[in-house]
């Protein structure tokens, strides 16, 4: 297998990262190498083996529902790049 | 600095007698920043002012006789992935050179309930990926023992900043490695607990099945003090392992008399450096000559850890750093067209090449039609290195090898090169994929720099891993070796 730059174009769209033609011929040669070592793995007859997702069992961590105190609107917008009248402020995603 | 060579006890001893204030600590701490962090730029923020009144306050405690932190008045660093509230915490990175935590973490809390001082934030490689800190977006940190070696990564800082006396202990996060490397770089004490004993909660996460924290300190029973100050089941962190705490420091009695030591073959392989080889070795001698005993052992899956590591790694930070987006934290990008225009922009400009590469690969493994190939595949070869680990410790106490196959390598060295970068990790990867403690311990140079004895426990057994890493400790001089800065 072979990664294109065209496969390059499409991860990082899926990735949300907008990558320079420099980059994409970089990333393709560097992924390509990566993948093809992470080949090695099918040497290993896997098919009845569980995956191993967590190595402790996880459960759900449930609290009772009932009213604390949280953080001020102002100190949660503290961090914020841009904000308006209380809220987070993105460019319109409507016409 | 004669000051950071005293144990914990001794410190505090010399606090209850007057003979030392927190002030003179938090003084000593950072004249000797002052002095050493222009060459070792372990620091990205220092917290000088809330250091100084934590100091006058703490002082306050100790005339009142209210002092009883474990760690009381010691000048701590803090790698800069673990969230303080109202301190910098930037992962490295430029996209979050700016933010200003409104919470703190976990650890951060349990480390001022224990009554340390936070001296700053340290450096590492950019949201904890890398194995030299050369990935910082900042600046690279440079080992103290020669500055034109890297000092490992990712907790870089961390390890550089203790091994230098900057501070007295420091916290690190260890996701392949990333604490017990440097900390072998840096002739250091690196622990990295079981996975879920300590929380994760305000850790930035990288790759959540995998990322603890742990100390970086100088000497073993400073590392059960601290492990003892931030263990604990935390209803925050859904893996918090409700387990219950032992009493660390009291497990290190010096007895390893019937300990049985399994030695795997494959740590000490092809690619280990001789020098390293010869320190491991005679490590196993002496602990041999304490009354354990130790044989060769296989972890028969070590040489398909690091493929299955970087591909379950990278898989779960590309979902992790999905929440880079910049619009509740973080840098924005300037005149987006659009939203997607917006996160796009703002997630290339801010993410170095590293962290690109890998949420690249992640992404990659986890899209449609890869995901069985890659994701799932690394899932089930995970379960097959765990059992290695699982088949050892049925005949066995504590598995030891090196931490890492050679020394610190020179700056610049490897940075064109992932897969031979990410190779160095070897021998603390699977370690990771297991879920198991392990601690580097100084065992020795290889042309002038530290080596590391890595010491690998069973789950939550903590307690066997500092035991026998103390009664190692207690009959070499290695760890008392200090870099000329």
């Amino acid at each position: 297998m072979s990664i294109t730059i065209k496969d390059v174009e499409h991860v990082a769209n899926l990735a949300r990262l907008e990558l320079s033609e420099q980059e994409k011929e970089q990333f393709a040669g560097q992924l390509n190498a990566i993948l093809k070592y992470a080949e090695k793995l099918n040497e290993l007859q896997t098919d009845d083996v569980e995956p191993t997702s967590h190595v402790l069992p996880v459960y759900n961590v449930m609290r009772d529902d009932v009213i604390r105190e949280s953080v001020t609107n102002e100190t949660a917008l503290r961090n914020a790049p841009e904000d308006e009248d209380g809220q987070f402020k993105v460019p319109a995603v409507l016409e | 600095m004669a000051l950071f060579d005293l144990r914990l006890q001794e410190v505090h001893n010399q606090l209850r007698k007057k003979e030392l204030s927190v002030a003179d600590l938090v003084d000593a701490s950072f004249s000797r920043i002052a002095a050493t962090d222009a060459s070792i730029q372990a620091f990205l923020t220092l917290n000088e002012e809330g250091a100084r009144t934590a100091a006058a306050e703490l002082d306050k405690a100790l005339a009142d006789g209210s002092e009883q932190g474990l760690l009381f008045g010691l000048p701590a660093g803090i790698k800069d992935n673990i969230v303080t509230e109202g301190l910098l915490t930037t992962c490295a990175s430029q996209f979050l050179r700016n933010y200003d935590p409104i919470y703190d973490a976990t650890v951060t809390k349990k480390l001022k309930a224990a009554q340390s001082v936070t001296i700053g934030k340290l450096n590492m490689d950019e949201f904890a990926m890398g194995g030299s800190n050369e990935n910082s977006s900042f600046h690279p940190t440079r080992n103290p023992w020669n500055t034109d070696y890297v000092p490992g990564g990712s907790s870089g800082g961390s390890a550089a900043s203790v091994a230098a006396g900057q501070v007295y202990f420091a916290l690190g996060s260890d996701t392949g490695g990333s604490i017990r490397q440097p900390a072998a770089y840096c002739g250091i004490v690196g622990l990295k607990p079981t996975y879920g004993l300590v929380s994760r909660f305000g850790l930035v996460a990288f790759a959540s099945s995998l990322d603890q924290i742990g100390p970086l300190t100088k000497n073993v029973e400073d590392s059960a003090y601290v492990l003892q100050a931030i263990a604990g089941y935390d209803q925050n962190d859904s893996t918090s392992a409700n387990v219950e705490i032992p009493d660390y420091v009291s497990a290190l009695n010096g007895d390893v008399k019937g300990l049985r030591i399994g030695v795997p073959k494959e740590y000490l392989g092809q690619g280990i450096d001789p020098q390293v080889k010869e320190a491991v070795l005679a490590a196993l001698k002496q602990f041999e000559s304490l009354g354990a005993t130790w044989e060769e052992v296989s972890l028969p899956h070590t040489e398909y850890a690091v493929a299955t590591y970087y591909l379950l790694a990278s898989s779960e930070a590309s979902s992790n750093l999905a929440r880079f987006d910049g619009v509740r934290y973080g840098v924005r990008a300037e005149n987006p067209d659009n939203l997607l225009d917006l996160y796009r922009k703002s997630r290339s400009q801010g993410f170095g090449q590293e962290v690109k590469r890998r949420i690249m690969l992640g992404t990659y493994a986890l899209s449609s039609g890869y995901y069985d190939a890659y994701y799932l595949k690394a899932q089930k070869v995970r379960t097959l290195i765990k059992q290695d680990f699982d088949n050892v410790f049925q005949n066995f106490d504590l598995i030891i090898g090196p931490t890492a196959p050679t020394a610190a390598f020179p700056i610049g060295e490897q940075v064109g090169d992932p897969l031979t970068m990410y190779l160095n990790d070897i021998c603390t990867i699977p370690v990771s994929l297991a879920g198991v403690p392990a601690i580097s311990v100084p065992c020795g140079f290889a042309n002038g720099l530290p080596v590391g004895l890595q010491i690998i426990g069973k789950a939550f057994d903590e307690r066997t891993v500092l035991r026998a890493a103390h009664a190692y400790e207690q009959h070499t001089e290695h760890h008392k070796q200090r870099p000329q800065l």
